[in-house]
């Protein structure tokens, strides 16, 4: 049996780490110095522990972002059929934010996002958990317009 | 006579990701055959006979790999790639989605064969539905007694569970995802010891791609000498081909490994949009050097795109025609490189930027006299000379626009602007 590592040693509990973030953020709506204090506190690690990697993940946010967080593939496949930075200026102009930006009733944040294996339906954009595929101006206005309740 | 699926022979059928339509289909035969037919070792004779090389992107011999395990009562593990992120890649995504019991299926038979008792499936974060169907098509196997204890009364244990990712391309490489299902930062490892024989909590670790797993069961209950004779002398069985870009019909292709690139474009993919011609290929996804149309009578095998300078990779074809710039799509894949270094190593953290800033200012034609000479330095201190091969392939889309399509590099230096913009 080859010797094991001394950092491998009482794995399990740092394991459910990503799991747990995903539930404190969920929580928190979005992992503040609490959200991972208490999620060091549960799993016995330390803040330090848990900053490391939170602060790797993209997926994972330190400040608060809006209720509908639209994510824009720019992969080079959406771009060659008219995606990435086209659908992000539409949206863009559409909202009056800029990616990275919140609208200001805090509804809508803008990011543009690597390839979301979706390349061959491309063009492509996520909003929250659910991808859109084929995307068109006209598919953008009538999402928006159903996620802003009009 | 068209090529009959074998990996997408379920995913058109309604409902295909449930376990009743699975069953129905012939599903879970091959891990009755395997636990109730063969010895462990049998079954990794019976994947090395069958030259099943891995879909994930490097195309290792799996019974190899399988071999490579060591026998005995060591607590081993086996790990389910599903972080397929490689840009123009999305077969994994459509295996998961619409085929859960194929992949599972697969990996238990690995599992039974390498003596591991504990599996994890490590998943795209971004892959919210192909998350709620591991979970459920876990559930359900557990449920038929293909997992947990004592499956199919043979005696061997196994569990599965799926652990979600949370936004890293680097994550997809085996020992990056490693430590993430640690719980860690997503940082590779230093190679070797490979998973092998020092992998997930120090244990023996077999790591494979989804589609790699998916070809399994389909070798148990076929047979190794079928499986060969589909597909090339050294690159055996189906592959998926995932075709997106200027086609008509873009899409996943599963045809036998070894079929030409032309005909995959011109007859599957229905030939080029707006029938333009086409300029370029990128053959096996974003970290492939690109070929020219001479190559488009290519095979698309693993030996084949070695020899011709590029890689087989994922088989992601991404087709470019005339109206694309080859500095923008280096451009555009070298940012994407940028973006998702780990930051681990310097070469790769800041050599990408570097090239990112350059490429930009040549596309928007600010380049100066001696950024190519430039760029192919920056290359050659990156390649090679980094921690994990993230470094090899973030320099492919520029060394290979630059090695086939220099003149237009310096046309965009020469003439301050893009000719395509
Ligand atoms: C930067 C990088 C990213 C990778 N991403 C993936 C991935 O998303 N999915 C995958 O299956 N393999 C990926 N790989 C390959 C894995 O390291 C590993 O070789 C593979 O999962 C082994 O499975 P296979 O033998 O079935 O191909 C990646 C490799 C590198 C260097
Ligand atoms: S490039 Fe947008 S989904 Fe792949």
């Amino acid at each position: 049996m080859p010797e094991k590592p001394s950092r491998f040693r009482d794995p399990t509990k740092q394991s459910m780490l990503l799991t747990a973030l995903y539930i404190a953020q969920e929580q928190y709506g979005y992992l503040s110095e609490e959200a991972m204090e208490r999620t060091a506190a549960r799993l016995g690690l330390t803040l330090k522990d848990v900053y490391s990697t939170a602060s790797f993940y993209t997926m994972f946010r330190t400040q608060p972002l809006g209720k509908y967080v639209i994510q824009v593939c720019e992969g080079l496949s959406c771009f060659l059929v008219g995606g990435a930075e086209r659908l992000v200026d539409y949206i863009s102009r559409k909202l009056n934010i800029q990616p990275g930006q919140t609208t200001p009733d805090g509804l809508f944040t803008l990011q543009t996002v690597q390839c979301l294996a979706s390349c061959g339906t491309s063009p492509t954009l996520k909003v929250n958990d659910e991808l859109y595929e084929d995307m068109t101006p006209d598919k953008v206005d009538r999402l928006l317009d159903q996620l802003a309740g009009r | 006579m068209p090529f009959e699926r074998i990996l997408l022979r379920n995913v058109d059928v309604p409902n295909s990701e449930k376990i009743g339509t699975y069953l129905e289909r012939g599903g879970y035969q091959a891990l009755r055959k395997a636990l109730q037919e063969y010895t462990p070792d049998e079954l990794i004779e019976i994947v090395k006979a069958s030259k099943l090389r891995g879909r994930g992107g490097a195309g290792f011999p799996a019974g190899l790999k399988w071999g490579f395990m060591p026998k005995g009562d060591v607590t081993k593990y086996v790990c389910v790639n599903t972080d397929e992120g490689e840009p123009g890649t999305f077969k994994d995504r459509l295996l998961v989605e619409r085929d859960p019991h194929q992949v599972i299926e697969g990996t238990i038979i690995a599992s039974y064969a390498v003596g591991a008792h504990r599996a994890f499936v490590y998943i795209r974060g971004e892959f919210f539905m192909g998350v709620k169907r591991w979970i459920k098509a876990i559930a359900d196997a557990y449920d038929h007694g293909f997992l947990g204890k004592n499956i199919l009364g043979s005696g061997f244990d196994l569990d599965l569970s799926v652990h979600r990712g949370a936004g890293a391309y680097i994550c997809g490489e085996e020992t990056a995802m490693l430590n993430s299902l640690e719980g860690k930062r997503g940082e590779p490892r230093l190679k070797p010891p490979f998973p092998a024989q020092v992998g997930l909590y120090g244990q023996p670790t077999l790591v494979h791609n989804v589609e790699t797993l998916a070809n399994v069961p389909h070798i148990v209950l076929r047979g190794p000498e079928w499986y060969a004779s589909i597909g090339t002398e050294q690159s055996t069985g189906p592959k998926i081909f995932c075709i997106s870009g200027h086609v008509k019909r873009r899409g996943n292709y599963e045809l036998p490994l070894g079929t030409p690139l032309r005909k995959i474009i011109f007859e599957h993919a229905g030939g080029m949009r707006d029938d333009r011609p086409l300029k370029a290929v990128i053959p096996g996804g974003a970290s492939t050097p690109v070929l020219t149309p001479e190559y488009l009578d290519i095979t698309m095998d693993f030996e084949s795109l070695a020899k011709a300078g590029s890689m087989l990779g994922t088989g992601a074809i991404i087709v470019l025609d005339e109206s694309t710039c080859m500095v923008d799509v280096a451009r555009r894949l070298t940012k994407f490189f940028a973006h998702e270094s780990c930051g681990r190593c310097t070469p790769c953290r800041v050599g990408t930027q570097r090239m990112l800033e350059i490429l930009n200012r040549i596309e928007y034609g600010q380049g100066q006299e001696g950024d190519i000479d430039l760029l192919l330095s920056l290359c050659e201190g990156i390649a090679g000379r980094t921690f994990c091969p993230m470094g090899d392939a973030a320099v492919n889309p520029t060394l290979s626009t630059i090695k086939h399509f220099r003149d237009e590099y310096e046309y965009h230096i020469k003439h301050k602007r893009c000719p395509a913009a």
